[in-house]
């Protein structure tokens, strides 16, 4: 593959797949398509043939298990029809050759679940941190700053100090499974994001900062390699000054805070995968 | 056999969801509680091995961080009191459906048509509660007992086991016809109509009676052997299509109406006198740059947006389902008003979400009586229906408004609005338009048939009673939706059908018969996939089921259209044909059991004739001294409920999905101002904007419905402009909601009403007009009156006008808070002593008389001056005035923008106020307030030279707003985060 081709997951519920999309192209990815879930299943399409997966939120199948619970447990048990091989194995083919999945929202939720991150204990699937209800008890649309951890080996977050971008969520809060778990998440680095204060050095706890009551103030994750990370807020959702809530009263690039993240994606793909 | 799955969470995780509930059982029902906690229970109507239930219990059912799990044991520990909530048979039950998918994938098998899984959920209560209390609870918060079961026990009582109680539907029989004589006598057959839930007068039942009596009719009934007795099939499909609902009987009535000097005015159909009218007339001014695409004809109304889009809008009205179940009602309004754009021409993606409630005082306390919800749980009911509906759909709500008025306690208003794009071609044909021809197939998508909303049409015409049915009550569900729209915008494009429409009201006797208007059918209901065995022909052809559209496929593109549905996992099935007979063919297992000639079902309808006598209403002028105390006044006045923040309503709606929402619901400094209406780019690659306001002002209808309706034009299009959308693009909807207006033994004060809304109508014409608004879309509810104890409520006649608006560069649109200390403010139009039916008057207890006007000359002037100020980047902040006058909308620009102001009344212009209280709360139409940089003063002014203008003060960085009153005294003086607290702390839930 000489161009670097972006996929862009919808179906059963997935609703950010346009903008989602339009954030690929922006950051210059030279394919970039929507695929639906069943695309896969049905093995007219094959996650090998791209380099970087997006997972876009929404709520899979209601979000009616818990959220993307009932998603993750599609695309783990689904078998391809063309083929013997499960829709999970292409999955784990696809992060095995090293290439890139982002996950925002319902999308990160169901990296989650799936297992894909953090994964401490490197690639049982087994499932080790958990998004869930927000303390407030309800789903919220709002603004939040959030710290970037420089040390954490995202690729996506290359070059950034801190974001501005909503989360639009009614289950954000993460919760690990242990203390011992949290203590290697943090060991290695691998909490990207934090609500933070409007300067976007100090981590939150306090609502509406934090929206969620998220532990440490967790909004992103990613694994070891950097180059799976998933995270609650939307940076397909401030693509141009126009998406920010005060573009009428500020002074703002014209290009939103949130397409760094796909062009940092898409520079990677273009030096390692090309 | 029958199995339970419990999943909690585990011991130290906290319970949102049960925290949430104690909240609002205290705050609600003023019953305090020690806690409350939540069990999520699946009930397994299935065979499955041991190793089966643990391995689906232990993984998609639970969240092993969090949760655990119990089989066929209770988890339930260490409560007073323990409730289980479940689903009466036959209910929509979103979370089983997505179980029992789940359990195939996990399981790797089908499981049987007959094994489902059936879902509830317990809430562990702690605290000193009665069983009086706990009852309380449950009816009054945690569930509808129209579609739910309670079971409660207390500590006591408790045996540690609950056994699994399966809510499976199990009718006897099904499928059986009743022929129905109706060569019976005028009683007789009122009475047919009354036990039938017809909603069918004297006149209609003799017209069908007339029907089967032509010689020629019953020849080819018995051709098809059928004879001179009707079907209930064909009696039910008749009442539906001629429904006031679905027929707007009103409004296509001949009315003759008096005015108060006696004349009298005969008008043959208001409708087409004053609706259509307008909008033809104003296509008609426009001649060749005539903009809009479709209006009437369709599910929803089409203009153009550009050289390659159109743009598809639709309002409809949800009151009495939400009045029977606001959750369910608010979610099958939002979700069904989806499938009108969807359902429009070839089928629009949808865009938008636009909301609108009327409901009684959330504090309301005086006594409710069944079956009438307390207006707060309606409140949080419809919140939540709209939320699920449009956040899981992925439509971003963008635009609305609560109106609060007790009169709205018999019925809440809910309106919905959606607005969809679609290209203006689709493989080189109009995508506007659509037909299904003679050979083409029926095919039905989307989700099943039950009993669901059986006389949903015939039902929201009559007044609400305490037996209502409950089979009138539907839960949506809005991913199967968003399954089927994804599939077939992909089918739409691929060229896979030639005709769509939804199944709202009257199911597939509404949707087939209209498609099939023009050709006929032959459908055989037999063929159409059902929930639950049981159900007799005349309820599959009328079920609402929800989430199913109907299809015109032809013959060569039917089996792509099968392919790719069943690819998409949508279920798909061919349900007959569409033919050259011209008649509604209706079969069931090969025999007829409807025979209609198309002519009689859609246009045998007989006329309503009507009177209506106009009374000019008079009340006490309202007396009462000024208030010594205006600072005072302004803070009571933005806590009133009409002018107070909505932002907890807002928040918990999606307002920024698909990523163009550019002028959002809130705005300013921290986000929390009220904008005055919505910006959206809803194609990404242009800045294109589509701009969507509302305007709604039923107080006014107590004086005059004339200028109650003027003015909510005036306000929907000032919110437009007041963002920069273009007067002259503005096409508008009107949705009307009446109590109704036929006099009789239950109404003796019918002609007033309709005289009322004759009034409403000739303003609808004048002003839509004279301001070149096409109305595109509407739709009318007139039956919103509640028997109750055998009181009748009635709502105020209202009147929403939703407009749609656009803006070349959404780079210039404009918000409504203040953005430099040292800018000017400014007042645009004329403040005149127009109180009467104001937000002041009303907070004083008066109406009073003097309604405001709508001078539509003057007001069009300065609405092009804005639109072209904005243009030139000469405004700063814009924000319109209207519930609580100039003195909230100042307040409101300051709070919002975080800086202080300095305002002089004697700077307003004004005629003949001599009070400042009147002068800082007079509602008078078509102001605004704006802000500009001094710097630009000369320009704005030229600009503005012909309108009537004052420049009353300055923004300020200190964060006070004081105001000088018309003797030149300082009469208010606040900061503003006092001011914003009072604005938001009234609706904080």
């Amino acid at each position: 593959m000489k161009e670097v081709r972006s996929m862009v997951l919808t179906g059963y519920g997935i609703n950010c797949e346009v903008e989602m999309a339009h954030a690929c192209r922006l950051a210059g990815s030279d394919v970039v398509e929507i695929v639906h879930i069943n695309e896969l299943i049905y093995g007219d399409k094959k996650l090998d043939d791209y380099h970087f997966l997006n997972l876009p939120g929404g709520f899979l199948d209601g979000d009616d298990l818990g959220a993307a619970k009932a998603g993750a447990n599609r695309i783990r048990y689904a078998k391809i029809l063309k083929d013997t091989e499960r829709l999970y194995d292409q999955f784990l083919r696809f992060i095995r050759a090293g290439k890139l999945i982002l996950g925002v929202c319902n999308g990160f939720q169901l990296m989650v679940k799936l297992g894909l991150i953090p994964n401490l204990e490197g690639g049982d699937g087994k499932q080790e941190v958990t998004l869930t209800f927000n303390d407030s008890g309800r789903f919220e649309d709002r603004w939040v700053y959030l710290k970037v951890n420089p040390e954490a080996p995202s690729i996506f977050t290359k070059g950034l100090r801190g974001v501005y971008l909503p989360v639009r969520h009614g289950e954000g809060k993460f919760i690990p499974k242990d203390e011992e778990t949290l203590k290697e998440i943090k060991r290695r680095n691998l909490i990207v994001l934090q609500y933070s204060d409007e300067s976007y050095e100090r981590p939150v706890m306090d609502y509406p900062l934090n929206p969620n009551g998220s532990i440490e103030a967790v909004a992103g994750l990613c694994d070891a390699t950097g180059r799976l990370m998933g995270l609650m807020p939307h940076p397909e959702a401030y693509l141009h000054r126009t998406n920010h809530p005060r573009w009428t009263r500020e002074e703002l690039p014209e290009e939103g805070m949130g397409v760094a993240f796909f062009r940092n994606a898409v520079q990677y793909i273009r030096q390692n995968l090309l | 056999m029958a199995h339970r799955i419990e999943i909690g969470l585990k011991e130290g995780i906290r319970d949102a969801l049960g925290e949430k509930v104690k909240r609002r059982i205290e705050r609600d029902l003023g019953l305090s509680i020690g806690s409350v906690k939540t069990i999520s229970v699946y009930t397994l109507d299935l065979e499955l091995s041991k190793e089966e239930l643990e391995t689906i219990a232990s993984d998609p059912f639970l969240d092993p961080i969090i949760q655990e799990y119990r089989i066929d044991e209770p988890l339930a520990r260490d409560f007073d009191w323990l409730i289980e909530v479940s689903f009466k048979p036959g209910v929509t039950d979103n979370v089983g459906k997505t179980a029992r998918e789940a359990i195939e994938w996990r399981l790797e098998r089908r499981l049987r048509e007959e094994e489902k899984v059936y879902t509830s959920t317990q809430y562990l209560l702690k605290g000193n509660l009665r069983r009086e209390d706990v009852e309380r609870i449950c009816t009054g918060l945690l569930g509808n007992p129209l579609i739910q079961r309670f079971e409660v026990w207390s500590r006591e009582q408790w045996k540690g086991k609950i056994d699994p109680k399966i809510p499976k539907v199990t009718m006897e029989g099904g499928g059986s016809v009743v022929e129905i004589d109706l060569e019976i006598d005028d009683q007789a057959l009122l009475q047919l109509s009354q036990r039938r839930l017809l909603a069918l007068d004297l006149r209609e039942m003799k017209a069908i009676q007339r029907y089967l009596r032509d010689p020629r009719v019953l020849r080819e009934r018995n051709r098809v052997g059928l004879g001179k007795k009707i079907t209930d099939v064909e009696l039910e499909a008749i009442a539906q299509t001629w429904s006031e609902h679905c027929k707007h009987k009103i409004f296509n009535a001949r009315i003759e109406y008096w005015d108060e000097e006696g004349r009298l005015l005969v008008i043959d159909s208001l409708f087409k006198t004053y609706v259509r009218r307008a909008t033809e007339e104003v296509r008609h001014a426009l001649g060749e740059k005539d903009w809009c695409v479709s209006v009437f004809d369709d599910n929803a109304g089409v203009i153009q947006f550009n050289d390659q889009y159109n743009l598809v809008f639709k309002v409809e009205t949800h009151n009495t389902p939400c009045a029977l179940d606001p959750y369910g009602g608010a979610l099958t309004g939002i979700v069904g008003v989806n499938r009108d754009p969807f359902g429009t021409g070839k089928g629009a993606k949808l865009i938008f979400n636009v909301d609108t409630f009327c409901f009684a005082s959330p504090f309301y306390d005086k006594p409710i009586p069944p079956p009438l919800f307390h207006p707060k749980r309606v409140y949080e009911g419809v919140r939540e229906g709209v939320e699920h509906g449009g956040n899981k759909s992925g439509i971003p709500t963008v635009n609305g408004g609560v109106v609060f008025d007790d009169r709205y306690l018999g019925k809440p208003l809910v309106y919905c609005g959606t607005g969809g794009i679609m290209p203006r071609e689709i493989l080189g044909e109009p995508s506007h338009l659509k037909k299904a021809s003679p050979g083409d197939f029926i095919v039905m998508t989307g989700g099943r048939i039950g009993k669901d909303g059986i006389h949903g049409a015939t039902f929201s015409s009559e007044e609400l009673r305490e037996d209502s049915p409950a089979t009138a009550v539907q839960i949506g569900d809005p991913i199967t939706q968003k399954k089927m729209t994804d599939f077939l915008l992909l089918a739409r494009d691929r060229g896979l059908y030639q005709s769509i429409t939804d199944n709202g009201a009257g199911g597939l006797s509404s949707s087939v018969g209209e498609m099939a208007r023009e050709t006929g059918c032959e459908l055989h209901l037999d063929r159409a996939p059902l929930k639950y065995a049981g159900l007799d022909p005349w309820e599959i052809l009328l079920s609402e089921a929800q989430e199913r559209m109907t299809l015109a496929v032809s013959p060569e593109k039917l089996d792509s259209f099968l392919e790719l549905a069943k690819k998409m996992d949508v279920e798909a099935t061919v349900l007959g044909k569409f033919t050259d007979t011209k008649k509604f063919h209706v079969l069931y297992q090969g025999k007829t059991v409807a025979y209609l000639d198309m002519e009689f079902f859609h246009y045998g309808l007989p006329k309503m004739e009507l009177r209506a006598r106009w009374k000019q209403p008079v009340h006490p002028e309202p007396d009462f001294e000024e208030p010594e105390d205006l600072t005072q006044t302004l803070f009571s006045m933005l806590s009133r409920l009409n002018i107070a923040s909505k932002e907890s309503m807002i928040r918990q709606y999606d307002h920024e999905v698909q990523g163009g929402v550019v002028v959002k619901p809130m705005t300013g400094r921290f986000n929390d101002g009220p904008s005055d209406a919505a910006v959206i780019r809803p194609i990404l690659s242009s800045f294109e904007g589509v701009v969507v306001s509302n305007g709604i002002c039923p107080r006014y209808s107590d004086i005059d419905t004339y200028h109650m309706v003027a003015c909510a034009i005036d306000e929907a299009i000032r919110n437009n402009v007041a963002v920069g959308g273009d007067p002259d693009r503005i096409a508008g909807l009107d949705n009307f909601c009446w109590p109704d207006p036929v006099q009789s033994e239950k109404t003796p004060d019918g002609e007033f009403k309709l005289a009322q809304l004759v009034r409403a109508n000739q303003a609808l014409y004048e002003y839509c007009k004279g301001f070149g608004i096409p109305l595109i879309s509407g739709k009318d509810s007139m039956k919103n009156d509640a028997i109750v104890g055998g009181v009748k409520i009635s709502i105020p006649p209202t009147v929403l006008i939703s407009a749609l608006g656009k803006i070349e560069d959404v780079r210039k649109a404009v918000t409504m808070d203040a953005k430099r200390p040292g800018d000017l403010v400014y007042i645009l139009g004329e403040t005149f002593e127009e109180l009467g039916g104001s937000e002041y008057f009303a907070s004083k207890g008066f109406i009073g008389n003097r309604v405001p006007r709508v001078d539509l000359k003057r007001a069009k002037q300065l609405y092009r001056c804005v639109f072209q100020a904005i243009q030139e980047g000469l405004i700063h902040s814009c924000h319109d005035c209207s519930d609580g006058g100039l003195g909230v909308a100042l307040a409101e620009t300051a709070f919002a923008g975080g800086l202080g102001m300095e305002i002089d009344l004697r700077k307003v212009p004004q005629r003949g106020i001599t009070r400042d209280d009147f002068l800082l709360f007079s509602e008078s139409q078509s102001r605004f307030i704006v802000t500009i940089s001094p710097d630009r003063k000369k320009t704005f002014e030229d600009l503005f030279r012909n309108t009537v203008f004052g420049e009353i003060g300055k923004v300020i960085r200190q964060e006070i707003f004081q105001v000088t009153g018309l003797k030149g005294e300082k009469i208010i003086e606040a900061n503003i985060y006092d001011l914003k607290e009072a604005w938001q702390r009234p609706l904080r839930f």
